[in-house]
């Protein structure tokens, strides 16, 4: 069977005129049709986007706003803590969460012969109860001098470094500092432990800012979880 | 192909014609007789279908779609995906009635369940049904999905069906998720935490996709509104959506014959090959 003859191509004109629909203008290139076409969808975008997009920012909008309180909290006096056992405090790190907004740090005196130097500058260690694995809040054992786990058997040792099971990186921990109570006079020796913010460390103990638990901080890991503009 | 009458109830069956009036056309003018002429009421409703099928032609689309012809060999095992869509269609309707008493808020959503299970009226059964009906219906997805991969009935035409039956399963597990925070008790809590950390550990989209999930670096309480926004109102949505196009799909292309049955040759072809 014989292919059947192809049709030549016509070129069709770019313009309507030539196109002999009727009522076009000279150098028309757009036929209305289409230039109605176009403009409906263009309506419908905009207005589309105008509802969508706002919506979407809506959404979206937590991702990149950064909502940490940036305060220092009173946890105490001085002399509450010592270098070589923890006391638990709790702060609040939400203040419209009521309860799910606070959380538990232990406490203790920086200890230059146990603690690693990176951190000698900040002067009280507050390390955070959210186990690096997937968050679970650990507990501090004074006879095994160990932070542990509930979840999935997560065992930290009395800086908060990995000892076994699965966490990937220390214990967070929280910037202290010291200050002169409020409205008392200089000589009283009232001097108050505050703290502040959170960051996180990798196993040398280098500070991060904020990371969520389960995430590397060693070597090339530290690049596939950036720091994120909320934290 | 005319389809048998469906029984009827004794009151709404046609009287058997009298003696003497010679069955069905026996009256003189072809007027029905008094023992053809149905109960005013049901004339009522025959004619207020009538009505709304007149307009909008509704009754030759649920016929090919409520009487379409399956192949032999159909089992119990084809009713899977139905029981599934029940098992949605009663998450819905106990989900609606449940969100009349809870209330999204940190303070009070622990309470307000409480209150749905203690004091409501039939508040713990219908919080129960929820509660276990989530369980079945993914309990069913799975049963679905399996009867439908050993059965083959994922191959062509039905990819297509596939791939919005494993999104509609996605989405019944999101829908599992965060349903699972919205009694905000301990348990809820530190699982919802622990799920959003695992989200988290997805290289480099994870932290972000992490803070999309609670709103903030931190659970607060927007994280607990979140969830209920995307439980009741944005994931339902969308199942609801894709169910519909999963049994147009299923309408269109029509049920898989189960790969035992052996298709039945035409008996030219079977005098050919003797």
């Amino acid at each position: 069977m014989a292919d059947p003859p192809k049709k030549p191509k016509h070129k069709r004109s770019r313009y309507t005129a030539d196109r002999g629909i009727p009522g076009a203008f000279e150098g028309e290139t757009v036929t209305r049709r289409r230039l109605f076409e176009g403009g409906a969808l263009a309506a419908g975008g905009v207005a589309s986007a105008a509802f969508g997009l706002p919506a979407l920012g809506f959404a979206l909008g937590p991702v990149f706003e950064d909502t940490s309180p940036r305060i220092f909290q009173d946890v105490g006096k001085e002399s509450d803590f010592n270098e070589d056992s923890y006391v638990s405090k709790v702060i609040t790190t939400d203040p419209y969460t009521g309860e799910a907004g606070k959380t538990t740090v232990y406490m203790r005196k920086f200890n230059p012969k146990r603690d690693n130097k990176k951190n000698d500058k900040i002067p009280y260690v507050a390390v955070s109860t959210r186990c690096m694995h997937l968050g679970c809040p650990v507990r501090y054992v004074q006879a095994s001098q160990r932070f542990i786990c509930p979840c999935h058997g997560g065992v930290y040792g009395f800086q908060g470094e990995v000892t076994g099971g699965p966490p990937v990186r220390p214990l967070d921990r929280f910037y202290t500092e010291v200050k002169q109570a409020k409205g008392k006079p200089r000589e009283s020796g009232d001097w108050r432990v505050l703290v502040g913010d959170r960051f996180s460390l990798n196993s040398q103990f280098e500070r991060f800012s904020p990371r969520d638990p389960g995430e590397h901080l060693d070597g090339l890991w530290k690049y596939l979880y950036p720091a994120r503009p909320t934290a | 192909m005319k389809l048998p009458k469906p029984p009827l109830p004794p009151g709404l069956r046609p009287k058997p014609p009298r003696p003497g009036e010679n069955g069905h056309n026996g009256s003189k003018n072809g007027a029905p007789t008094e023992a053809e002429q149905r109960h005013p009421a049901a004339e009522a409703g025959v004619s207020a279908l009538g009505w709304a099928d007149e307009r909008s032609n509704l009754s030759p689309f649920l016929r090919a779609f409520l009487y379409r012809k399956v192949p032999k060999g159909i089992s119990w095992y084809q009713t899977l995906g139905s029981a599934t869509m029940f098992a949605f269609v009663s998450q819905a309707a106990t989900g609606v009635f449940l969100a009349m008493y809870y209330d999204p808020n940190v303070s009070n959503a622990y309470t307000s369940a409480q209150r749905i299970t203690n004091e409501v009226f039939l508040g713990e059964l219908v919080r129960g049904m929820h509660r276990w009906g989530s369980t079945v219906m993914i309990v069913l997805i799975f049963m679905h999905m399996g009867r439908t991969f050993f059965f083959g009935a994922y191959k062509y035409p039905r990819e297509l069906n596939w791939i919005i039956g494993v999104v509609l399963l996605v989405l019944t597990l999101m829908m599992g998720l965060t349903g699972y925070l919205l009694p905000f008790d301990q348990r809820s809590y530190w699982a919802t935490i622990v799920a959003v950390n695992l989200n988290g550990t997805a290289p480099v989209l994870g932290p972000y996709l992490a803070d999309f999930l609670r709103g903030g670096a931190d659970f607060g309480a927007t994280t607990l509104t979140r969830f209920y926004a995307l439980h009741m109102l944005l994931v339902p949505g969308l199942i609801a959506a894709l169910i519909g196009a999963h049994l147009y799909l299923v309408a269109k292309l029509g049920i898989a014959a189960p790969p035992w049955l052996k298709a039945e040759k035409r008996r030219e072809l079977a005098q050919e090959e003797i």
